[in-house]
């Protein structure tokens, strides 16, 4: 007995040969010219609102030294700084700092490595932010000792005095690696810039054209400088990736080898660097939109570009947020019952407010990154950048001053302390210290960098010529469609 | 015999790259490759493999910086411990190596990024004079190509330079 198979219906599929075009991080339209051209011109004419953003952080700049001075002619007392609460905002916005300045040279390291093009229109600023963001928190040493004429102390060396610094200190581990990281990427700053100070110095008259000569030091775009440029930065690349990683656990010692509840926890210096980055990478997007409307870069700071900064700032939150609950069961299911009585005092107590606005402003706002309307809409995704940082500045203040004002010894406790508006406007004057120089920085030196912008675009062209010509020889009748498709 | 220069400018790279290989292959007495330079707006390898091997040193004074840095600072520190006697350490170690593995580290990096950008800029031999025949196009979007021989081959160079449509052709000798 035979069974006949039925036969299956011949259909006739017919597959939809559709040319889909990766979307391009820049436009057809950028070429080389233009790119010097769009960069050279921010350096002379930004949009107007640029003098409202410089004299705004002047202004704000301006009230921070006159607390300084306040507090220098008067005395710590009137900082409300006593024993217990020693550090207070100072100390926590200097880890903010810290932090800010941590992502952009960090990232543009780890994105120059593995070769990620994407950095290329926006590592230049960050790379900018990253040292401004250093100086602001160097500042904050000073401020916090009061008697600023003896910072010497924090610096390890050793001196005929017999007052030899304690290398053992994670304060002096502190001033060294912050040293070492300030000056690495200023470095790293500086000889990414070369190629492009020469095209300023080519393009620039009177004072301008002196200093970018001076800086520039007579680069010719030879092959053989460029040969030693490229192996240059990538070393320096490498060097900076650990560096970066080493600076932030070392600020996390300053709290983790300490004794205080709250802050002897294992996880501090993964959960420090990843916090640095988190805020990093938010600074990094509230720069590129201010940035892109000021200088007027919307071509070379583009929604794909910024596209993938936002999935890479989302991931960061969430690895972020994932050890920070980490901390918490480590201490709630751990066996120090005064830390466990400080995490409920976070929680419940006098800074429940700081508390849980860190964990709204830090740990739910990122969800909103998922929503196509926040990443595509400048405006908003401008306010979420800066609520997330104003969550890892919550973050930074409630590691401090709950572990302060509740501590191992109850006749230290001091709860409710708040801090006097002298630390206030301190604060406020770093913000406006740091904008200002950054705004600074931008309209003087080329905040895009237009040599690796060129490598974009030629990279770009040199995929499109391969491409088509794969396509010539393979498929010819595709061509003329993937053209149509692409125009 | 003072050598005389000529540059010429493309603004194509694939007849840069063309004239460079035909002046490889030309024959012509009076230059080398190796007095041929390049001059772009960004790094071409395609054309710096015909102008032929290059070497870069940077790597070996990184090496130097990488060694030296955390040998000096961990003695400089370790030698400050150890001089300072009257310290009461509660029966630690004078020198604890763990601790001082922190600074070393931070040496070590610091060390191998400061001998990095030496090398570099004794490498690219900056500070330096700037060319005589240097073109701001070449800073923009133009290639240069500068040949350095000797003042009687010099009108050869150009002809082949020339016949791969180049901008311009500067220099002592120039057409």
């Amino acid at each position: 007995m035979s069974h006949s198979v039925p036969s299956r219906p011949q259909m006739d599929v017919q597959v939809e040969r559709k040319f889909v075009p990766k979307q391009k991080d820049l436009g057809a339209d950028v070429t080389w010219a233009k790119i010097n051209k769009d960069v050279l011109k921010s350096l002379e004419k930004p949009r107007p609102v640029f003098w409202v953003i410089f004299f705004s952080a002047l202004a704000l700049f301006s009230f921070g030294v006159y607390c300084e001075v306040y507090q220098y002619q008067n005395g710590m007392g009137v900082s409300d700084l006593n024993n217990p609460q020693v550090w207070g905002l100072y100390i926590a916005t200097f880890i903010f700092w810290i932090g800010m300045g941590h992502s952009g040279t960090l990232l543009s390291a780890l994105l120059h490595i593995i070769h990620a093009d994407w950095r290329k229109p926006i590592y230049r600023y960050s790379e900018a932010m990253t040292t401004f963001t250093l100086l602001t928190a160097a500042l904050f040493v000073l401020v916090h000792m009061g008697r600023l004429w003896q910072f010497y102390y924090v610096v390890a060396y050793p001196n005929e005095r017999w007052t030899w610094p304690n290398f053992t200190s994670p304060l002096v581990w502190d001033a060294t690696a912050i040293g070492t990281y300030l000056t690495s990427s200023l470095l790293f700053l500086y000889m990414g810039m070369i190629p492009d100070l020469a095209i300023c110095r080519d393009n620039a008259r009177g004072a301008r054209r002196a200093l970018y000569r001076f800086l520039s030091m007579g680069w010719q775009g030879t092959d053989r400088q460029w040969a030693n440029f490229k192996v240059a930065y990538m070393t320096m690349a490498c060097f900076l990736m650990p560096l970066a990683v080493s600076v932030h656990s070392i600020v996390s010692t300053d709290f983790a080898v300490s004794q205080n509840p709250g802050w002897h926890v294992t996880s501090f210096p993964p959960y420090f660097v990843l916090g640095a980055l988190y805020s990093g990478c938010s600074g990094i997007i509230t720069l590129f939109i201010v940035l892109r409307y000021v200088f007027r870069f919307e071509a070379y700071m583009t929604q794909p570009i910024l596209n993938k900064l936002i999935k890479m700032t989302f991931a960061i939150a969430m690895v972020w947020t994932y050890l920070d609950l980490i901390e918490y069961a480590t201490t709630w299911y751990g066996s120090d019952e005064v830390a466990k009585a400080d995490l409920v005092y976070r929680a419940t107590g006098d800074y429940a407010l700081q508390f849980w606005g860190m964990i709204f402003c830090a740990m739910v706002m990122p969800f909103t990154l998922l929503i196509r309307f926040v990443r595509t809409n400048y405006t908003t995704l401008l306010i979420i950048s800066l609520i997330l940082n104003v969550g890892m500045w919550l973050e930074r203040f409630q590691i401090i001053t709950p572990t302060f004002a509740k501590s191992h010894y109850p006749w230290l406790w001091t709860a409710g302390w708040f801090p006097s508006w002298v630390q206030w406007g301190i604060v406020a004057g770093s913000f406006g210290w740091f904008t200002m120089l950054f705004m600074l920085y931008c309209k003087i030196f080329p905040s895009v960098s237009m040599y690796e912008v060129k490598e974009m675009v030629h990279e770009q062209n040199m995929e499109e010529k391969a491409h088509a010509t794969q396509t010539e020889v393979h498929e010819p009748g595709l061509l003329p469609e993937m053209e149509g498709g692409q125009a | 015999m003072k050598k005389s220069h000529t540059l010429a400018l493309y603004a194509d790279m694939d007849e840069a790259a063309n004239a460079l290989k035909e002046l490889k292959s030309s024959g012509v007495s009076g230059f080398r490759m190796e007095d041929v330079v390049v001059k772009s707006p960004i790094d071409h390898p395609e054309l710096s493999e015909l102008l032929g091997p290059r070497p870069v040193y940077i790597q070996w004074f990184t090496l130097l910086g990488v060694l030296l840095g955390p040998t000096t600072g961990l003695v400089l520190i370790a030698s400050a411990q150890a001089s300072f006697i009257y310290q009461v350490r509660g029966g630690r170690p004078v020198v604890p190596l763990p601790p001082d593995m922190v600074l070393t580290y931070e040496l070590f990096i610091l060390s191998g990024v400061l001998m990095t950008v030496l090398a570099t800029f004794v490498a690219m031999k900056l500070p330096g004079n700037r060319s005589p025949l240097y073109n701001a196009s070449v800073s923009e979007d133009k290639i240069g190509i500068l040949v350095k021989a000797e003042p009687q081959s010099i009108p050869q160079i150009n002809e082949i330079l020339g016949r791969h449509k180049p901008l311009e052709i500067m220099g002592d000798q120039a057409r």
